[in-house]
């Protein structure tokens, strides 16, 4: 084994954990309320009205709790010339076929789309969310924009739902990536191989 | 709130087949505007037969009272003062409420199993034992009829009185009609006495006088006879073409099946790519070095 470095601080990683565990409920319950096929996922949370009661508040708890992640991740998410060549080759990425791909910084570039696709969707959820949301919010907005903000809420939310599978099976799939969120370290050859230019700013290698 | 099992044509959220051993006819309240002479007896009989009290409001200066349909007023008497010929005031007097269309945009939003029921008899009912409060249903309604109980967060509407209509009594509101502006019986009977009333109108020179059964929401079970057949919105703005909004039928028509397919395919894909691929594992030399 070799030797490790550290990816997360633990407060990172509780606040990470806090946005996935809220976003799970509130995706489950809202899945429980957009097909009946998903009508299960609502006992989760104790049947269809607890789940529409518990949904928004453990929506805004995500939303709160993304906002500080987003703030500590941001500046490792920015766009660079890299992540353009590391997209062009994201056929040989799924094929395992790493060999004299750009290297990444801390997050490579399909990492940083997930991240910009949470940004915005996540946002969009939140005021679309508040338009529906009874009995607190939604009388106060007229008929024609809660029908909006349904179709809105259910569009951003698939965004972001299918962005969060990809997300999961990307740790699973890339071996020794699950414990930088469990222990918070990674080892340094997972860090040289996946992100070479964050290793080297880590290690000074 | 139902006595019915046994024929069910529609239920939310439900993708299986319903109970439909049993067929009824199917039945309609036909609201002649034109005989109406706004009594509000029908509201009376409402709030008795199906025990319910409204708060008791204030007078704003209309003859509306209440103010508006609520979860303890299930109709309503929608006064309007128009004059469709210059100098020739008139008073349209609307009974408003639910109009239990062929096809419900309440009952295709509602996300609760039985929540929303459909009888073969036309009868839209909500089960509010069934009800999540999520509002939904008002998103889905052309006519903006249900109601949210400040009390309990479930909708409220008419349930075209389903529990007197299951026993072969005709609606409250009918049976204390004093003019006879309200009748109830099949479709098939109160669409032939509609076109004897429109026949009795034209010739008293309302020359647009019309059934009020919107097909854009493929027929209603609460019709009306208007004076002014061409301009439905003089009455209390009633819509001239009634249909569930395309975002409502966009998200719960093509968009519910197909997005929810996506999310099976993207987590089916990470399982097979895994399967056929396989993970990527720094390898051991690699680990070593």
């Amino acid at each position: 084994m070799s030797k490790l470095i550290q990816r997360y601080t633990a407060g990172e990683r509780t606040n990470h954990w806090v946005v996935a565990i809220a976003f799970f409920l509130a995706a489950l319950s809202g899945l429980a309320l957009f097909h009946p096929a998903f009508f299960f996922f609502s006992h989760l949370l104790g049947g269809g009205t607890w789940a529409r009661i518990l949904h928004p508040f453990i929506g805004t708890l995500m939303v709160l709790f993304f906002i500080a992640m987003a703030a500590r991740f941001w500046r490792f998410n920015r766009i660079v010339a890299a992540d353009r060549q590391w997209m062009k080759r994201i056929g040989d990425v799924l094929r395992n076929r790493d060999e004299g791909l750009p290297e990444p910084g801390k997050y490579n570039a399909g990492q940083k789309v997930l991240f910009w696709v949470m940004v915005i969707s996540i946002p969009v959820l939140l005021v679309s969310g508040i338009v529906v949301w009874q009995p607190w919010f939604a009388p106060y907005f007229p008929i024609w924009l809660l029908r909006l903000a349904v179709v809105v809420h259910a569009l951003a939310a698939w965004i972001l739902i299918l962005g969060i599978v990809v997300h999961v099976y990307a740790a699973i799939w890339v071996k020794g990536t699950i414990r930088a969120m469990t222990r918070g370290t990674v080892s340094e050859a997972w860090a040289r191989h996946h992100h070479r230019a964050w290793y080297r700013e880590m290690t000074g290698k | 709130m139902a006595l019915q099992s046994l024929d069910i044509t529609a239920r939310s959220a439900t993708t299986r087949p319903m109970p439909s051993a049993r067929h009824t006819t199917e039945v309609a309240k036909l609201i002649d505007i034109s005989k109406c002479i706004g009594c509000k007896a029908c509201q009376v009989a409402c709030m008795e037969w199906n025990d319910l009290r409204d708060e008791i409001g204030t007078n704003v200066g209309v003859y509306d009272n209440p103010r508006d349909l609520s979860d303890q007023s299930w109709t309503l008497m929608r006064f309007s003062e128009v004059e469709v010929q210059a100098g020739r005031l008139e008073w349209l007097i609307r009974k408003d409420g639910c109009m239990h269309c062929a096809d419900p945009g309440c009952l295709k939003a509602c996300p609760a199993p039985g929540a929303i029921v459909q009888y073969s008899n036309g009868i839209v009912d909500f089960h509010e034992e069934n009800c999540i409060g999520c509002g939904y249903c008002l998103t889905g309604c052309p006519f903006n009829i249900p109601r949210f109980s400040k009390k309990d967060s479930k909708a409220y509407k008419c349930t075209l009185c389903s529990d007197r209509v299951a026993v072969g009594l005709e609606p409250a509101c009918i049976k204390t009609c004093p003019t006879g502006a309200l009748v109830f019986g099949s479709k098939e009977d109160m669409i032939l006495h509609a076109e004897g009333r429109i026949t009795d109108l034209k010739e008293r020179g309302f020359s647009n006088a019309a059934l009020y059964d919107p097909q854009g929401v493929g027929g209603t079970h609460v019709m009306y006879v208007l004076q002014h057949g061409d301009q439905p919105e003089l009455y209390a703005n009633l819509p001239k073409d009634p249909s569930i909004s395309p975002l409502v039928s966009l998200w719960k028509g093509i968009a519910k099946p197909l997005m929810s397919l996506g999310v099976g395919l993207a987590v089916f894909a990470g399982f097979f790519h895994f399967v056929t691929v396989g993970p990527k594992e720094v390898e051991e030399e690699e680990e070593r070095s």
